[in-house]
């Protein structure tokens, strides 16, 4: 029978139904970081049990890692008591660690893939709500709360529900200066930040298979700012292709092997979804969100929206955004000044980011009074920016070049907001006081559109600067 | 584990939609490497100013003291997978959230740790809101059950994944040891997995 990706890994990763009605999933590869994990350590240290499948573990440091310096002790004592408590945790459970000293740290969604350990036909969970980037390769993704990832440790499994599947059918090439962020918030927009409760969503269309890898990922990462309990795509060619030579992908004839049970992993061309949505983007443009929720944008053009003439569900959000973003309705957002410029975060930090940022910088210099910085993904991903010279394009325009770790997505490290600063920044939320100022306000959008705002100290759109 | 069936208490009402994890809890307290203090943290930014000093927030409240009914709007809990959200409000003393929908990692979190979340048709959470906020100190009967919530002379009806309800009612919504019981047929199942043998060289 036809069937679509997310039914297939369900189906073989699915060791019990519970009493209860849930499924008990047996995830292929957990991966854990500093933040949500150590509670899940101690409760099992506290119990006396051990790790049932440590070497499908990989545990990694983003959250708390200061980018300016990653010299121990950190400066602050709460980070360093986090870090060293991983560092323990790793070793007594036996599972493998990138720290900074690895060469191979950085923000966990970037690595995964990065060392090829992500995997199409996996189901992969982590004590992160963006582990949805993971769909990317055609691997069902879940993020996971940490009496999930103590479950995980404990028994390489998972109690949940099974999700119903929405199929997201995109055609249309978008224009230049047009990216994978751009399509991500349109979609968002257009379904609503709750609009994905109870739903996998399954990206699907010419537009994502010319997307690159990357690109991909962009777009799984944030299912989750749709309210979806996942998100993916299909595995193809690219796939296959980019998990070549990867550090943790089979080798030799095992990779021709592995290749074809992937692609077999493919919803099948007749499959059938719960839900079907279609959109073409080929008349898209970018966007930038206005307000206090990743659904609240609109494209760079526009204005931002009358909270009065919006369907009655959504004007108390609009109307607390506004006060917040101390924006006016009816105005336009292109212009809209900022202070600080954020590249970086599980979103839009991996190469292809940087390169499409840089080719925007290359040759200006950023706004007088605008702290910019990039900070990448992981420390392959910094190696390689600095083996093309990007690191020296950023900083020779004033942006500061960094060291990995998540940063001021969510602003657990030195790397923050003050007071009501006005951030661009191509991370994924922009809820109150999520770049670690209560007052501090975000607005989302494309890495080359930050790049354009840093450079003009104000909302511009990127189109016209290629 | 206790059976959770019926939560009587005061309830308290946070009103809007999309109110997110960060806003639950601001990741800036989130590098404490235990739950202990999480409950002094809840609703941080909305309930403190800069200086420690109180907002007006229902948490903050004396009329709410002591609350474990939460009564919220739509997608409550969206965002981030932090557990830190749930185990602030539980810590904060809340028992059971009503609302007219919640995130689903955020509800799967709750659950983990014995708060019910419920859901209820949006009229039906607001006139509880409007009840809680005018009579703050009348005792709420929550009843799994029944799946009834009754106030004062009122009652609603209530909704919950049937599969939750059930492992709330017999006591067993802590997953652990039926997950580690599984182990042996976990293994053979992993044994099937083409990643997990085939594609070794």
């Amino acid at each position: 029978m036809a069937e679509n990706l997310f039914n297939k890994v369900w189906q073989i990763h699915e060791v019990a139904k519970l009493p209860n009605g849930e499924s008990q999933l047996y995830i292929g590869l957990h991966l854990v970081h500093e933040v949500t994990s150590p509670q899940a350590f101690a409760m099992l240290t506290e119990k006396g049990i051990k790790a049932a499948f440590p070497d499908r573990t990989v545990a990694t440091v983003d959250h708390i890692v200061p980018t300016t310096s990653q010299q121990r002790p950190f400066g602050d004592r709460m980070a360093e008591a986090m870090m060293s408590q991983i560092e323990k945790n790793s070793k007594e459970f036996g599972i493998r660690f990138y720290g900074p000293g690895s060469g191979k740290q950085g923000i966990v969604h970037v690595i995964g893939p990065e060392l090829g350990l992500t995997q199409p036909g996996m189901t992969i969970a982590c004590g992160d709500s963006h582990t949805s980037t993971h769909g990317a390769f055609g691997a069902v993704a879940f993020g996971i709360g940490t009496s999930q990832v103590r479950d995980v440790l404990a028994s390489q499994c998972i109690a949940i529900s099974k999700p119903k599947v929405r199929k997201i059918e995109v055609s249309g090439k978008p224009g230049k200066g047009v990216y994978a962020k751009d399509v991500i918030l349109k979609l968002i927009e257009r379904l609503g930040v709750n609009g994905g409760i109870g739903f996998a969503y399954e990206y699907c269309g010419e537009t994502f298979e010319q997307m690159s890898m990357e690109e991909r990922m962009t777009v799984c990462n944030m299912s989750i700012e749709g309210g979806a309990r996942a998100g993916y795509a299909n595995p193809d060619r690219k796939t296959v292709e980019f998990l070549r030579g990867r550090e943790f992908s089979p080798k030799g004839e095992a990779f021709e092997r592995a290749s074809k049970w992937w692609l077999s992993m493919a919803s099948d061309t007749d499959a059938k979804f719960d839900d079907i949505f279609k959109m073409d983007v080929s008349k898209l443009e970018p966007m930038v969100t206005w307000g206090i929720n990743p659904g609240q944008a609109i494209p760079v053009t526009g204005n931002i929206p009358d909270p009065k003439e919006m369907p009655s569900g959504q004007m108390q959000s609009a109307q607390e955004a506004l006060e917040h973003m101390g924006f006016r309705a009816g105005s336009g957002i292109e212009g809209a000044k900022i202070d600080v410029a954020f590249i970086g975060s599980c979103t839009n930090s991996r190469i292809c980011d940087l390169r499409e940022a840089a080719k925007i910088v290359e040759g200006r210099k950023v706004a007088q009074g605008v702290k910019a910085l990039v900070v990448p993904g992981s420390q392959q991903v910094a190696m390689q920016a600095q083996k093309e010279g990007l690191d020296r394009i950023f900083t020779a325009a004033g942006f500061e070049w960094r060291l990995a770790g998540c940063s001021m997505c969510l602003a657990m490290n030195p790397d923050k907001l003050a007071g009501k600063e006005m951030c661009a920044s191509s991370s994924n939320r922009n809820f109150k006081g999520r770049q670690g100022s209560a007052f501090g306000r975000t607005m989302l959008m494309s890495p080359a559109m930050v790049a354009a705002a840093a450079i003009n100290g104000k909302i511009t759109d990127v189109r016209g600067m290629i | 584990m206790a059976k959770i069936v019926q939560i009587r208490g005061k309830g308290v009402a946070v009103i809007g939609d999309d109110i997110d994890t960060d806003r639950i809890i601001p990741a800036r307290y989130m590098t404490e490497i235990t739950f202990e203090n999480m409950g002094r943290y809840a609703f941080y930014d909305v309930r403190f100013n800069a200086d420690g000093s109180q907002k007006e927030h229902p948490f903050n409240d004396p009329a709410h003291k002591g609350a474990s009914i939460l009564m919220v709007n739509s997608n409550f809990g969206c965002g981030s997978s932090r557990e830190h959200a749930p185990q602030a409000l539980l810590r904060y003393g809340i028992k059971a959230i009503v609302g007219e929908s919640f995130a689903e990692i955020f509800a799967g979190n709750c659950q983990m740790l014995g708060v019910a979340c419920v859901t209820a048709k949006p009229q039906d959470v607001e006139i509880l809101q409007e009840f809680t906020e005018k009579k703050p100190s009348e005792i709420l009967n929550l009843n799994l059950e029944t799946k009834k919530l009754l106030f004062g002379q009122n009652s609603i009806s209530l909704e919950m994944a049937e599969s939750r309800r059930a492992n709330m009612l017999n006591g067993s919504w802590d997953t652990l040891a039926m997950l580690v019981s599984a182990l042996p047929k976990t293994r053979e199942n992993a044994k099937k997995l083409p990643y997990m043998n085939d594609f070794k060289q």
